[in-house]
C-alpha cells in the first residue's frame, strides 16, 4: 500500500476518481424510472439492479444527488419502534446497515452508539416499558433502565434536568447508531452506476403520461421518456407529483429542523433522545453536536431557518447539559417532511398501474434507506407489495386503518 | 419574529398562535358513506399555494381565518370567521 501512495504522490497526473458517470442525455424509454436521487431513490436503484438483474433505469434529480432530506437528516439509525410492523420492517433495516459499507465498499463512518430515550414522567416510562417488550418480542434489543444507568452511560447529563423535569429512567437500545449520510447516497449512487444504471442530476419531472390507467412516459426538462414503470422518492415533494396523475394522500408538509455545533473533543458517545423535551442530541465522527427537535407547527414548502427553533432547542439542550453554554452554534438548516397522520410511511403500489410510491417519511426516512431500498425494489419489479410493507399502503386511510406509530417516531408528542 | 394580524388583537407575534388547520366542509357523518367520511379525515391538498386556514390567537381563545401562501411563508389576509359563514359552515 506505501508502494503504491509513492507512485501516486510522484506521479505527474492525480485524476480524481469519480463517484458515478454523468450521462450526457435521456434516452427515449426506460424500464424503470425513478424520481428522486437521494438515499431511498438510489438504493431501490441498486437493489433492483442487483437482486431483480433490472438495470435499464434512470434515476431523475432535480437538484444535486443526495441533495434533499439524505442530507439534510440527523443520522440517527434506530428499530426500537412500537407497532409489530414499524419494529419488523426497521429491524431488517438494522440488520442491512451493518452490513452496508462493506457491501458498498465504501466507509459509511456506520458508528454503533447506543440510543437513550429518556423518560422524565411516569407517562414517559410507560411507553418505554411497551416499546421494550414489543421490540423484545421480535428480537430487537431494547430495555427499560433506571436514573443511575444513564448517568453511567453519561456522566456529564444533568439528571435533574435543572430541577423541573428530572430524568427517572430510559429506553436504552444498545443497536443504536449513526452514520455519514452523504455517503450512503454516493455509496448507493456508484453501486448502481456500476451495474448500468443512469443517474440524471438537474433533471426536472414537469408531468406523468397515464394511458388507460396505467403509466406510459414521463415529461421532463430534458424531454420526454417512455416507461411504463416510475417509483416515487421526493420526500417533501410528493404532493406535487401526485397531482399530476391525480392521485390524494394525507401526507401534509412540514420544514423539520436541526442544527449542529462547533466541533468538540469527543465526550458524548451515546444518541440522546427526549419527547418530553422535544429534543435529541448525538456526537458526529468529526466532533460535533448535532441537534434536532420537533417539526414546525404549521404546513410550509420552505428550508428556511428560525430563530425561535434555535432558541427553543438551545433552551431545553441546557436543561439536559447545561456545560454547553458556551458552544457556539455553527449551522442550521431545515428539510421538508412529508408527514402522515399515523406517523408511517406510504409505501407500495397506487390505484395507478406501474406507479409505485415511497413517501411519508416524514422525520424518519433516512435509518429506513437500505430496507426501503430492497422492499420498493421488490414491488416494482415483481409488481406486488413486499410482505414487511403491507401495514404502510396508500390505501389503508381510505379502510380507516392506520398502523399508529407516533409514540416512537417523532419526539413532539 | 414573524407578526400575525390578529382580527381581534392586532399584530401579535407568532408564538401566541396556533394553526387550526385547512378550511373545509365537513359532511353530515349521518349521512356521508364511510369513503366520503374518510376522504374528509385523510384527503388533503398538500401542493404549495394560497390556502384559507384556521388559526387561533391562543391567549384570546380566539379563532379565525388567514389566507396564507404556504410556499412563501408570507399571510396575505386575517379576517373574522364571520365573514366567511354562508360560504363555508
Amino acid at each position: 500500500m506505501p508502494h503504491r501512495l509513492l507512485r501516486f504522490a510522484f506521479a505527474r497526473r492525480h485524476p480524481e476518481p469519480r463517484m458515478f458517470r454523468e450521462p450526457a442525455r435521456l434516452r427515449d424509454g426506460y424500464e424503470v424510472v425513478i424520481i428522486g436521487g437521494g438515499g431511498h431513490g438510489l438504493a431501490a436503484a441498486y437493489y433492483l439492479a442487483r437482486d431483480h438483474g433490472i438495470r435499464d433505469i434512470a434515476v431523475l434529480e432535480k437538484g444535486y444527488l443526495g441533495g434533499g432530506n439524505t442530507a439534510r437528516n440527523t443520522t440517527i439509525i434506530r428499530s426500537n419502534y412500537l407497532t409489530p410492523e414499524g419494529v419488523q420492517f426497521y429491524d431488517a433495516s438494522m440488520k442491512l446497515w451493518q452490513e452496508l459499507s462493506t457491501e458498498l465498499d465504501f466507509n459509511l463512518f456506520f458508528s454503533t452508539r447506543g440510543h437513550l430515550t429518556l423518560a422524565h414522567s411516569d407517562a414517559d416510562l410507560r411507553t418505554a416499558r411497551w416499546r421494550a417488550e414489543v421490540n423484545k418480542h421480535f428480537g430487537v434489543r431494547s430495555e427499560v433502565v433506571d436514573a443511575a444507568f444513564v448517568k453511567k452511560l453519561v456522566p456529564q447529563i444533568d439528571i435533574a434536568c435543572g430541577g423541573h423535569t428530572p430524568i427517572v429512567g430510559a429506553l436504552y437500545h444498545a443497536p443504536g447508531a449513526i452514520a455519514r449520510h452523504d455517503a450512503v447516497a454516493w455509496g448507493y449512487a456508484r453501486g448502481a452506476d456500476r451495474q448500468g444504471v443512469e443517474i440524471h442530476q438537474g433533471v426536472e419531472v414537469l408531468g406523468l403520461d397515464v394511458r388507460d390507467g396505467a403509466m406510459a412516459g414521463v415529461r421532463t426538462s430534458r424531454g420526454d421518456i417512455k416507461t411504463k414503470k416510475v417509483l416515487c422518492a421526493v420526500a417533501g415533494s410528493t404532493p406535487r407529483i401526485l397531482r399530476m396523475i391525480g392521485l390524494a394522500s394525507p401526507l401534509a408538509i412540514h420544514p423539520l429542523q436541526a442544527m449542529v455545533t462547533e466541533p468538540l473533543k469527543p465526550w458524548l458517545d451515546p444518541i440522546i433522545v427526549s419527547s418530553s423535551l422535544h429534543a435529541y442530541v448525538s456526537q458526529s465522527a468529526r466532533g460535533e453536536l448535532v441537534m434536532g427537535a420537533s417539526l414546525d407547527p404549521y404546513e410550509l414548502h420552505s428550508t428556511r431557518s428560525t430563530l425561535e427553533f434555535a432558541e427553543g432547542l438551545a433552551v431545553h439542550m441546557l436543561d439536559l447539559f447545561p456545560f454547553l453554554a458556551d458552544v457556539k452554534v455553527n449551522r442550521q438548516w431545515a428539510g421538508m417532511a412529508d408527514m402522515t397522520p399515523d406517523f408511517a410511511p406510504i409505501m407500495g403500489t397506487t390505484p395507478c398501474d406501474g406507479f409505485f410510491l415511497d413517501a411519508g417519511w416524514g422525520t424518519y426516512g433516512f435509518k429506513a434507506t437500505p430496507i426501503c431500498g430492497k422492499t420498493m425494489s421488490h414491488t416494482v419489479a415483481t409488481g406486488s407489495n413486499h410482505p414487511l410493507i403491507t401495514g404502510f399502503s396508500l390505501g389503508r386511510f381510505a379502510r380507516l386503518e392506520l398502523t399508529g406509530e407516533k409514540g416512537a417516531a417523532a419526539v413532539g408528542h | 419574529m414573524k407578526l400575525i394580524t390578529c382580527p381581534l388583537n392586532g399584530p401579535r407575534p407568532l408564538l401566541e398562535f396556533v394553526c387550526g388547520g385547512e378550511l373545509r366542509d365537513m359532511p353530515d357523518p349521518d349521512l356521508c358513506s364511510d369513503g366520503e367520511w374518510a376522504a374528509y379525515l385523510f384527503k388533503r391538498d398538500s401542493t404549495p399555494g394560497v390556502k384559507r386556514e384556521w388559526w387561533c390567537h391562543i391567549p384570546s381563545g380566539y379563532w379565525f381565518i388567514a389566507e396564507r401562501d404556504t410556499a412563501a411563508d408570507v399571510f396575505l389576509k386575517t379576517y373574522d370567521a364571520a365573514d366567511i359563514r354562508g360560504a363555508a359552515p
